[in-house]
């Protein structure tokens, strides 16, 4: 039995992500190798070997990997997986975006968003936005899934020394091409890996009233999300949102910040060590799952807050 | 150009979904059903290119039983020109729908196929970018902006850290995600009109395609219960407690 995860990178740096990925997979049970695929990559190559358990890792270093287009990327990855039983992926959005079309390209089903490994083919996967949990069983005799990343813990970046290995497979599917993105500039953590979170719902009632949210951040070196209410709003961009249709956050902190508290946003931040709920509706279904809750204005509660820290 | 589009009949998004007390499914007896969020968004973008004179004729498509006529008659109601429904029979997984699609990609030939990117029922983000691998066509999952610009698409995606822009060649394959459009709502006589509109049925066996099962759904339960906490009296008590009981802060 072998397991193949694929590295979240962005050909500089591994992103903790793969780090969940791995846990995950050992809980398969198999023997573990990574596939790193990117362009300019090497050093990523170099860091997924420091990782414990790791029996080796591949790197496909090409020009047509750089931007991670899936119609390449499948190609690479279903090519490499005919060695493995197993291929694990982060749920990230380059895994959703990747593995599904690796599934089709080796002609088996997908299990996404897997939060518990039950035994080698059996798994534990939300479904209906996290108000049922699913178990279910694989009969392909190869398995491509996606983890949900902060179901499992991060595997130990250091103290590993597996060998890397070249592969020279280049697939252009000459189908896609990248042309630019808008990365979000920002000083603070990265949303899903934050060890503090701020999020503001509708009751912010409008963009510029997050910024009441952002000196409380600052403070508590939080990044700061927005429920799928206050991004339909068009209050902040979707990349912010949190919960089962956006990201799904597990920080030590998770502050929500007039949120109702619907289980589309519960389903992406209920896994939070400690929740605090600050709404002006004592009957908000928000206070039901956080620790510390306080019915105010926030309005008048942020300014507080922010020169009580 | 021709534009096809998949919509999925799902509980509607209002609604609790519980599991059964026996594990043994989910409870959907006498729920509300409507078209899956995401793929009216699908429907939405669809009309708006017609509207628009980039595409001459939107197919909109369904896999699943026979109620899902509603869903399609829906989508016809909301501008799409006919309909095609895939009568199948219970629990069918992606890779399958993916598979029927592909088929009625091919008798269909249209330039662009647009896709929720996910249901609210399985959540599984998987059949646009299954069709993409099935049909060799490129695809823009999670578009949160499309642009037709001669044999191109470009198509904006909502990643992780921001937004990023692709060029796709035609014909392509998109999937949207929430702020791609705001649907509109039917109006009554295009209620009333799209009941007359052709909608055509096929089994998947007029599609060459076999229905089989990857998957088994083992039990369903209910999510942990999260226990709720205390509320506090004021700021300075949450500050309080967040440095001394819960440790969280320094």
């Amino acid at each position: 039995m072998s397991t193949l995860v694929i590295a979240e990178h962005d050909n500089s740096g591994l992103k903790p992500a793969t780090l969940n990925a791995v846990t995950a997979a050992q809980a398969l049970g198999a023997d573990i190798d990574i596939l790193v695929a990117g362009a300019g990559c090497a050093a990523v190559g170099e860091e997924a070997a420091k990782i414990a358990g790791i029996g080796k890792v591949l790197v496909a270093d090409n020009a047509v990997y750089e931007h991670q287009l899936a119609e390449n990327v499948s190609l690479l990855i279903a090519e490499v997986a005919a060695g493995y039983d197993n291929v694990v992926a982060p749920a990230t959005t380059n895994g959703k975006n990747i593995m599904p079309r690796v599934a089709a390209l080796l002609d088996v089903a997908q299990v996404s968003d897997v939060i518990a490994v039950e035994s080698a083919d059996t798994f534990k996967r939300p479904i209906y936005a996290g108000n049922v949990i699913a178990t279910v069983q694989s009969s392909d005799a190869r398995k491509v899934i996606t983890v949900r990343t902060t179901a499992f813990d991060a595997a130990a970046a250091e103290g590993g020394s597996a060998s890397v290995e070249a592969v020279s497979a280049v697939h252009d599917a000459g189908l896609s091409s990248f042309v630019g993105e808008e990365v979000a500039v920002s000083d603070r953590p990265e949303l899903t890996a934050a060890p503090v979170v701020i999020s503001g719902g509708r009751g912010m009632q409008n963009g510029d009233n997050f910024k009441l949210l952002e000196g409380i951040a600052d403070k508590l070196g939080a990044a700061i999300g927005a429920s799928r209410a206050a991004v339909d709003a068009g209050f902040v961009p979707n990349d912010m949102q949190v919960g089962q249709t956006g990201k799904i956050v597990a920080p030590d902190l998770y502050i929500a910040v007039g949120i109702s508290g619907a289980i589309q946003h519960l389903a992406g931040m209920k896994d939070s060590k400690v929740i605090v709920a600050i709404n002006k509706d004592e009957d908000a279904p928000i206070f039901q799952v956080a620790d510390y809750g306080l019915v105010a204005d926030l309005f008048d509660a942020l300014p507080q807050l922010e020169s009580a820290l | 150009m021709k534009v096809l589009v998949a919509v999925k009949r799902v509980v509607d998004y209002n609604v609790k979904v519980r599991a059964k007390g026996d594990g043994s499914d989910v409870d959907l007896n006498n729920v509300k059903m409507a078209i899956n969020p995401f793929c009216e968004i699908a429907v939405e973008e669809a009309v708006r290119l017609k509207e628009a004179g980039v595409a001459t004729e939107v197919i909109a498509v369904s896999v699943g039983e026979k109620p899902c006529q509603e869903q399609i008659r829906t989508a016809l109601a909301l501008g799409a020109d006919r309909g095609i429904h895939v009568e199948t029979e219970g629990r069918i997984e992606p890779l399958v729908i993916a598979k029927l699609l592909k088929s009625v990609v091919e008798k269909e030939q249209p330039q662009l196929v647009i896709l929720g990117k996910q249901s609210i029922d399985g959540d599984n983000n998987q059949t646009g970018q299954m069709l993409g691998a099935l049909t060799n066509m490129p695809q823009g999952t999670f578009a949160s902006e499309i642009k037709v610009e001669g044999d191109k698409l470009n198509v904006v995606r909502e990643v992780d850290g921001g937004l990023q822009t692709i060029s796709l060649t035609l014909p392509a394959i998109v999937t949207t995600d929430l702020r791609l459009n705001e649907p509109r709502y039917a109006s009554l006589p295009n209620i009333m009109k799209a009941k007359k509109k052709q909608l055509d049925v096929f089994s998947p066996a007029d599609l060459g395609v076999e229905i089989t099962h990857h998957i088994t759904q083992l039990r369903v339960e209910p999510p942990a219960e999260r226990q709720a906490g205390i509320k506090v009296e004021d700021v300075a008590q949450l500050v309080d407690k967040l440095k001394n009981e819960a440790k969280v802060i320094s």
